[in-house]
């Protein structure tokens, strides 16, 4: 059998090319660890039944001599994300029998670069949540720690990587959803530059925010990842072209922003900031200068998100109405068909965001909510390009402690939103950040990870890139 | 405050049935995010200007894929069809 628990993407890659083992052996290892696990950790909703097929043409693509990124390589796909063939559901009950018509450009993109989809994993509904409570096929487990949530929304993207189920895996990030649960279970997760990868096929959430994200168990593979699904597309014109930002540069100083002040508000336990401080240490160590610095509206971030978020969930879930794809329920007329399909397909997280959208986008309160949010969100933007000016990456805490308990949260929706504190204002921003692993607290008897976050300017990747390798010791 | 009523209301624009049950609790609920999310209206903003850095980019909306190649699998995601057309009830 092949040790999973160690390999990654490039060391897979190396053995494949050599025939150490085949695409086919690979493929089969993994099938039998989800076998083994995931009926405890619910990672996947499906596993394809073309996968030993998919690992064979990869072998014969070995053997004519190929040497494709991803070539044998398997992976699990976030249900938001359209498989053409496949179902995805977006862990939605209103999804219901939906067979994906297209390819998502990132799955084009994969399946030019050889990787093999083993299936696809849970999420919370519509990616609206930070737990993977609101699946409605039930919560998935963090596999570190089974009476723990694997956070979410791609809760199952990163269960699937952390529970050695998958080598790499996508998920998308509105406000966190890559980043938070990456921190939760020990994995690398990247938020890339809003526009930088394309969101065709992907189910949206809020528009102006969503972006689709490499899970990875070391940087050098999230930046192999990333290079293979980034680029201008012409089915996304969000998607931005290299002359639009700036060419970022890997300088042998860089400069890495700390604005302690939102760590003192963000609710942080004392153990996370010891990890936290602990970070910055080692960052010093590695010859990176270490700069306080201040952004004074980002303690706004996290209202501004949740104003805009759901507005434009509100709009994007109109689409699901029972009439051209997904669940059907029969009233007694058109305008009652809607009601109960709406009503009975989507989850309680699902109307509670729909209202919440309808009501800051309605006359009267759009003025005091949605666009004071949308200049706020200019404001704070300007904030970071100032901060930018005297440093080339900033660095937090991915998330205020380690994952909690399943449950401890669910009735309380305002205490799980406040959980993105850390996450939002990149999305708000619209740029790069990635989750890498800096630590672990002891919580009874079990070791739980904590991730670091790093941001740093639009289109600047190779900037997470570099200092995540150099902390993670990656040459 | 948000009450009972306003979020049927707002259920109704959204076209999403509640029961009374449900609305009551997320009247209690929307007032609890809502008084968190109004924390902007302290903030001042009266000298931003929006302007965006991205352009919305246009391009011809030209067929790419042959005829016939999507319309099935399109066609059979819909809950009702009848021949190439998706089946709704009638709206006059």
């Amino acid at each position: 059998m092949i040790d999973l628990h160690k390999l990654t993407i490039k060391e897979a890659r190396e053995n494949l090319q050599k025939k150490v083992f085949s695409a086919k052996d690979l493929a089969l290892s993994y099938l039998s660890r989800i076998k083994e696990v995931n009926g405890d950790i619910n990672a996947y909703l499906e596993v394809y039944d073309d996968v030993i097929k998919q690992a064979e043409e990869a072998d014969k693509k070995i053997a004519n001599g190929e040497d494709l990124p991803l070539l044998g390589i398997p992976l699990a796909i976030k249900d938001n994300i359209l498989v053409r063939g496949k179902r995805a559901t977006s862990a939605s009950k209103i999804l219901e029998g939906f067979i994906s018509p297209y390819d998502a450009t990132v799955i084009t993109k994969l399946k030019e670069a050889g990787a093999i989809f083993l299936g696809r994993v849970n999420m919370d509904e519509f990616a609206m949540g930070g737990s993977t409570e609101n699946s409605a096929f039930g919560v998935t487990k963090n596999p570190l720690d089974f009476t723990r949530v694997p956070g979410g929304s791609s809760g199952g993207s990163i269960a699937a990587v952390a529970m050695d189920g998958a080598l790499a895996s996508l998920g998308s990030d509105t406000g966190g959803s890559v980043r938070e649960p990456a921190s939760f279970c020990g994995v690398v997760g990247l938020k890339p530059t809003y526009g930088g990868v394309s969101r065709h096929g992907l189910m949206a959430l809020g528009s102006s925010l969503d972006v689709i994200g490499p899970i990875t168990k070391t940087a050098t593979d999230s930046e192999t990842l990333f290079n293979c699904i980034k680029g201008i597309d012409p089915m996304d014109s969000t998607t931005y072209s290299e002359d639009t930002y700036p060419k970022a540069v890997v300088k042998d100083k860089m400069v890495i922003g700390v604005p302690y002040h939102i760590l003192n508000k963000g609710g942080i336990s004392k153990e996370a900031r010891e990890v936290f401080d602990n970070s910055v240490d080692k960052l010093k160590k590695l010859g990176f200068e270490i700069k306080e610095i201040e952004l004074p509206n980002i303690e706004y971030s996290l209202a501004v998100y949740y104003i805009i978020m759901p507005a434009e969930a509100s709009s994007n879930l109109a689409r699901f109405d029972g009439v051209r794809f997904g669940l059907h329920k029969d009233g007694d007329n058109l305008l009652e068909d809607y009601l109960k399909t709406k009503g009975e397909g989507f989850g309680k997280e699902v109307r509670r965001r729909i209202l919440i959208g309808t009501y800051v986008l309605s006359a009267g309160y759009h003025d005091a909510y949605y666009n004071k949010a949308l200049k706020l969100r200019s404001k704070i933007s300007k904030d970071f390009e100032k901060a930018f000016k005297d440093v080339d990456a900033i660095i937090t805490p991915t998330t205020t402690g380690v994952a909690f308990k399943i449950g401890e949260k669910a009735n309380d929706p305002l205490s799980l939103y406040l959980e993105d504190i850390f996450t939002v204002p990149a999305n708000i921003v619209g740029i790069p950040a990635i989750s890498i692993p800096s630590g672990t607290i002891s919580v009874s008897e079990k070791e739980l990870p904590l991730g670091l976050q790093i941001m740093s300017k639009h289109n600047a990747e190779n900037i997470l890139f570099h200092i995540s390798k150099k902390f993670l010791g990656e040459n | 405050m948000v009450n009972k009523d306003e979020v049927k209301n707002l259920a109704d624009l959204a076209r999403v049935r509640l029961s009374d049950e449900e609305a009551e609790a997320l009247s209690k609920e929307i007032d609890s995010i809502l008084a968190y999310v109004g924390q902007i209206k302290d903030a001042s903003v009266e000298d931003e200007v929006l302007v965006p850095v991205l352009k919305n980019v246009m391009r011809e909306d030209e067929p790419k894929n042959k005829d016939d190649e999507y319309t099935e699998d399109i066609l059979n995601n819909a809950p009702s069809r009848e021949g190439r057309f998706l089946k709704v009830k009638k709206i006059l």
